[in-house]
């Protein structure tokens, strides 16, 4: 049987329409994906994210083990609060997962890992930690909710303890703070502001409850997707997967070379790659004619095959279809995009294509 | 809980199939499969004049989520489609036995219509889902 999460029975109290998804049933929508999409961009929705598992991991050695672990380098964030997002990567320089990593003191860390892929990832992870001895940490006791929305701060704040919110009311982007059990980040994962939650289980229903009272819409898995598209950020497995360099998806700005001397797994095969001329890129794309750009269709330039979409859909903001796509390093402004036999036209565009509730690519 | 209209026959595929009395049939999907697709933002119709086999995957419905191939229940020509989804595809959403129609055929062999569920048998095939 699939796992469930704390809110399962809240779901579908909430009308969730639930599905399975990694190993989980988990809430598509609630009635309309779209109508959540639009919930998250003008006001305020909220997300059980609580399949997606956090990992703590601490111990003399904790920086050291995650420096090498971890293509972007933890060294960066200076005080306990930072976060940073970053790849996980195999020797050959490719993308096991992407995670982000919350620094919680000087020698301990959380991080939170896709649900689909915990388990073998932390295999990696503990295969990997034994010189280190890092304490590790694996966290089904926490749920995690993801309260994201311009409005997200302003209805959510109220509803947690007075000390942790004159703490939020200060926090930055990309920032997080913790009291007592509840841990709370300014991070996520639709373009939007909004905070990402993690507290015990038995403390979600009631907080998930106190969200809704407070006007708050739930979403599920789909409006995720849609709003994830828009911000142009990357899915574990489409965007980026094992057998593919990080530096054609996208997410060269997550590596850290400097400073040169850090080993990290996969650096090695990376260095190769990084002076040679790359003969693919990573862009978005807006479809000019009607149709739903999907996974895995081929781009077409001049009758060659030049690409593939890794990631695409239909966006409610730009009322087009949207895409993110491996493509051909020389072109660069129009391709055709194969769907179902059909070729239909498309243009690059720079992504994030929506963020913050407003259009950023030219229409 | 899904609408079943006992004025027409429907496929294990989720297409319902109304006999117009003309020698023509209208096809749709049933309010059950629009239901599980969610919002659906793209339709992909037959064309007309299109000759079609019973069970021959001819137009296509996008959700937010995925493409869905959609299945003649019957053999026969195409003679109209619905124009109105190119613009409008949520109609299927809001009424997907009514106006949310997607596209007209000839009935080519009425003993194919014979072969095809009734709302009852359809009620119970959907209540299994």
């Amino acid at each position: 049987m699939a796992h469930r999460t704390p809110l399962f029975a809240a779901h579908q109290a909430a009308g969730a329409r639930m599905v399975p998804f990694g190993g989980w049933d988990m809430p598509l929508h609630y009635g309309s994906q779209i109508e959540e999409h639009h919930a998250v961009r003008r006001a305020a929705g909220v997300f059980d994210v609580s399949h997606m598992r956090a990992l703590d991991i601490s111990g003399t050695h904790a920086s050291d083990f995650l420096r090498y672990l971890l293509a972007n380098d933890i060294a960066r964030i200076k005080d306990p609060g930072g976060a940073l997002y970053s790849c996980m990567l195999n020797p050959s320089g490719g993308v096991i997962d992407d995670l982000i990593l919350y620094r919680r003191s000087a020698d301990s860390y959380r991080l939170v890992l896709n649900a689909a892929t915990t388990d073998s990832d932390l295999d990696w992870i503990n295969a990997q930690a034994e010189p280190f001895a890092p304490v590790i940490s694996r966290r089904d006791d926490l749920a995690m909710l993801a309260v994201q929305g311009p409005e997200a701060r302003a209805k959510a704040l109220p509803l947690l303890s007075a000390d942790l919110r004159s703490a939020l009311e200060q926090l930055k982007p990309f920032h997080a703070c913790e009291r007592d059990e509840c841990f709370v980040a300014r991070t996520g994962y639709t373009g939007e502001d909004g905070l990402e939650i993690i507290l015990p289980n038995e403390q979600v229903i009631d907080l998930w409850q106190r969200l809704l009272n407070a006007g708050i819409r739930p979403c599920g898995l789909g409006a995720r997707d849609t709003l994830r598209l828009e911000a142009g950020m990357h899915l574990s497995g489409q965007d980026m997967g094992p057998e593919v360099s990080p530096l054609t998806s996208g997410l060269g700005w997550t590596i850290a070379w400097e400073p040169s001397e850090r080993d990290f797994i996969g650096r090695a095969a990376l260095e190769k790659q990084r002076h040679a001329p790359l003969a693919e890129r990573f862009v978005g794309l807006l479809l000019l004619e009607r149709g739903v750009l999907r996974h895995g269709q081929p781009i077409v330039v001049n009758d060659q095959g030049a690409g593939v979409i890794t990631s695409g859909g239909f966006s409610p903001t730009l009322e087009r279809s949207i895409g993110l796509a491996r493509i051909t390093a020389e072109v660069t402004d129009a391709c055709q995009v194969e769907i179902r036999g059909k070729r239909l036209a498309a243009r690059l565009v720079k992504p994030p294509f929506v963020r913050h509730g407003e259009i950023k690519i030219p229409r | 809980m899904s609408q079943v209209p006992t004025d027409r026959v429907y496929s294990d595929s989720h297409e319902w199939l109304l006999d117009n009395g003309d020698g023509t049939a209208t096809v749709g999907i049933s309010d059950h499969a629009q239901e599980a697709l969610g919002d659906l933002v793209f339709v992909e119709t037959p064309s007309i004049g299109d000759e079609l086999s019973a069970k021959q995957a001819c137009a296509v419905v996008e959700s937010v989520k995925a493409a869905s191939d959609i299945y003649s229940p019957i053999s026969g020509e195409v003679v109209e489609v619905n124009e109105l989804l190119v613009d409008n595809p949520e109609l299927i959403n809001g009424d997907a036995h009514g106006e949310g129609w997607i596209f007209r055929l000839t009935i080519a062999d009425p003993t194919e219509i014979e072969a095809l569920l009734d709302a009852e048998a359809y009620g119970e095939l959907i209540a299994e889902d």
